[in-house]
């Protein structure tokens, strides 16, 4: 008799979904399908607001990662505008992106998903979490918090607070730095590098314990896209739109905004309230590609910081088509992020005091494309005459691995889940492949709340067989 | 014009002032703050809140002190649980019957509808939401109207017609559909009269008048203009 096996909630990962695997009557894994369960609507409520309240609103959509939005959301209102904003203005919104990419890494890595990746895949689940890990190697979690926390202080530093600071504004941004506010961000990041620079050297060498892992975590040929500089290293704001192929070969290079809109289609899925995106001139699902740290780093010929680049000689060495390397582009992308604010904050022209624009509507349409900790973010606008929103489109970094982590899960299930009897750490791992996402789901669609989980067995003709719940 | 001096009590302490001036104002003299959202010194009053209601011995029901003169002997009370729970009633109101989100408007932090609020100790509201879909009026080159912040205070009604001589502003339909409008409800951008001197949008206690461009909790407002343009015309 085949069987279904649904895993819902999934657990530590940000957002709601569920996962579903069909066993054939031989009890072999048939198909498997990532499902996200939430829906939010925030590209419809926007309709009819102004559109320099955008930023804000927008930041709304996620807690966690409220500055990617903010980025995305203002630079879609500078085109609107058609201002192109201060030199100091982007420089100071990229440090900004650049704290936030680097708590939110050090939130994915060190407290979603290090509690596998050190305890074990098949650890007693009620260790298998930030507790444990603070059990077991407090030195380690210590990092962790440390490494977010620095991420954060540096946040509010800038804008005020922590969580959805209003200083990113159409035009550039709210107030200039002060003498003050550098030099405490600077004492920030020496200790944050040393974290950072441990996490990565004690990670890195553990990987070939993680083959099978490796192997089968998403392990296989897509396109990639992400931003990136004209000098081929990590640009997470002002970059070019860069697409490449399974081989790691250039497809496409973009530095005008609007053209994603001629590069990526949204497939509608039954199953799903999250859409699948694909590179349009490849059609769905042979246009399917990966963003965030992964395809950044395949994307780039270096990350461009000194010691980045050093660790970066470690990407080299990995099998990067492997879904499991998100964790290591992580932790060389956090590298990066301090080694850049330090650069960025000893520019000439971080100091100037004018860094805002200020201009009217000018187009009747803006698209904003930033790097997000997860991938690339876009948000395109279309407003009335009078600077009122008529429309609102978000692609979501989560989005775009739609459906990388749905092939993902339908891999990892094949290699690991076995005949009709539940296993925690066989469950685990059909997780783990979507932790290595980070996805934020609440973003993607949108919807709110936290991601426990949980696994039922179905028969062929859909009664439930058995059932296991957790979080 | 003559007046007489008179004394009376507010709040148990002995105070004395002119018979031509109203409670609110006697009590501001002395220091003592009573809640207030559509009152402005410099501006008539129209008594439209009803935040400042107070407790006035003899009287059959609340008072409110803008629009009440002061009478020897009077004994006033401006603060007692009674009157807090009419005025955090009247304040849930306001929030309920617009939509207010003061995490994403231009006034957070400077509003004097949250302030109020605050002050109240207001954190939740009991009353349904009626989420009502106003419009925004964009149309102005240097300000817009959020319908959806306004409480209907009329004080942009009134610094127009009183101070600036424009009269731009008023308030059409009634009750719950009551809304301000420019003119014979033409977009503001579109106003013949409208001099875009922007005295509506500092008194405006919300975010409901706003300077375009303006980020989040960005607006803070200035009322202190009224009160130098009516010294100054009374001078003259």
């Amino acid at each position: 008799m085949s069987r279904t096996l649904t895993i819902d909630p999934v657990t530590r990962i940000e957002g709601h979904a569920k996962i579903t695997i069909q066993l054939d009557e031989a009890g072999q894994v048939r198909d498997a399908h990532f499902h996200v369960t939430q829906v939010r609507g925030f590209e419809k409520f926007v309709e009819g607001r102004p559109f320099q309240e955008m930023p804000s609103l927008m930041a709304r959509i996620c807690g966690i990662c409220p500055v990617s939005h903010l980025m995305a959301s203002a630079k879609a209102c500078d085109m609107i505008m058609a201002v192109h904003i201060r030199h100091t203005a982007a420089m100071l919104r990229r440090i900004m992106n650049m704290a936030q990419i680097m708590q939110s890494h050090a939130l994915s890595y060190f407290y979603l998903s290090a509690p596998d990746l050190l305890l074990g895949m098949d650890a007693p689940p009620e260790q298998r979490n930030i507790f444990g890990l603070l059990e077991a190697d407090p030195e380690m979690a210590r990092a962790g918090v440390k490494l977010r926390a620095t991420g954060q202080k540096i946040i509010e530093i800038l804008g005020g607070k922590r969580i959805h600071p209003a200083w990113v504004v159409a035009g550039g941004v709210a107030s200039p730095l002060t003498e003050e506010k550098r030099a405490e961000i600077l004492a920030l990041l020496p200790d944050a590098l040393v974290l950072a620079q441990q996490a990565f050297e004690r990670f890195a060498p553990s990987l070939e314990r993680f083959q099978a892992e490796i192997e089968s975590f998403a392990n296989f040929p897509t396109l990639f896209m992400g931003l990136c500089s004209k000098q081929n290293t990590l640009e997470f704001l002002n970059g070019d739109l860069c697409v490449i192929g399974p081989n790691f070969e250039p497809l496409e290079r973009t530095s005008n905004a609007e053209d994603y809109d001629e590069l990526i289609g949204e497939a509608v899925l039954p199953y799903s309230y999250l859409k699948s995106p694909y590179y349009k001139p490849l059609g769905y699902p042979a246009g399917v590609y990966r963003v965030g740290p992964l395809a950044r780093l395949n994307i780039v010929e270096r990350p461009g910081t000194p010691m980045a680049d050093r660790a970066f000689a470690e990407w080299h060495k990995v099998d990067r088509q492997s879904s499991f390397h998100y964790h290591l582009a992580r932790l060389i992308e956090i590298i990066y992020c301090i080694e850049r604010i330090g650069e960025l904050l000893h520019e000439p022209d971080i100091m100037n005091a004018n860094v805002r624009s200020h201009a009217p509507v000018n187009r009747a349409q803006g698209v904003g494309i930033s790097e997000a900790p997860r991938g690339t973010l876009i948000h395109h606008y279309g407003v009335d005459d009078d600077g009122l929103m008529t429309y609102a489109n978000l692609i979501i970094a989560t989005g775009h691995n739609n459906p990388a982590m749905d092939r993902g899960v339908l891999q990892v299930a094949q290699r690991f889940v076995k005949g009709d009897e539940l296993q925690e750490g066989m469950l685990n791992r059909v997780e783990a492949v979507i932790r290595a996402y980070d996805p934020c789901l609440s973003c993607s669609t949108h919807a709110a709340g936290q991601m426990p989980m949980q696994i039922e067995l179905l028969s062929a003709e859909g009664d439930v067989l058995s059932r296991v719940a957790r979080g | 014009m003559n007046s007489n001096v008179v004394t009376l009590s507010i709040n148990g302490k002995e105070v004395s002032g002119r018979d031509d001036e109203t409670i609110l104002e006697l009590a501001l003299e002395n220091g003592i703050q009573i809640p207030r959202l559509c009152y402005l010194e410099g501006l008539s009053i129209v008594g439209a809140c009803r935040l400042c209601m107070v407790e006035v011995l003899g009287a059959k029901g609340l008072i409110a002190a803008c629009a009440t003169r002061i009478t020897e002997g009077m004994v006033v009370q401006t603060d007692s649980e009674r009157l807090a729970e009419y005025r955090r009633s009247i304040l849930e109101m306001l929030f309920a019957e617009g939509f207010h989100v003061c995490s994403v408007c231009v006034a957070n932090g400077h509003c004097e509808l949250q302030t109020q609020a605050a002050h109240a100790g207001i954190d939740h509201i009991d009353l349904p939401y009626l989420y009502p879909r106003r419009k925004v009026d964009a149309s102005h080159r240097l300000f817009g109207l959020d319908a959806n912040r306004c409480i209907l205070c009329t004080r942009c009604v009134r610094v127009c017609s009183e101070i600036e001589g424009a009269r731009t502003w008023s308030v059409s339909g009634r009750g719950i559909e009551a809304h301000i409008i420019s003119d014979f409800a033409t977009p503001w951008g579109e106003s013949t009269t409208c001099t875009s001197c922007g005295k509506c949008v500092q008194v405006c206690p919300t975010g409901a008048l706003f300077m375009k461009g303006a980020s989040t909790a960005e607006l803070e407002k200035r009322t202190d203009f009224l009160s130098w343009i009516t010294a100054m015309r009374e001078q003259r």
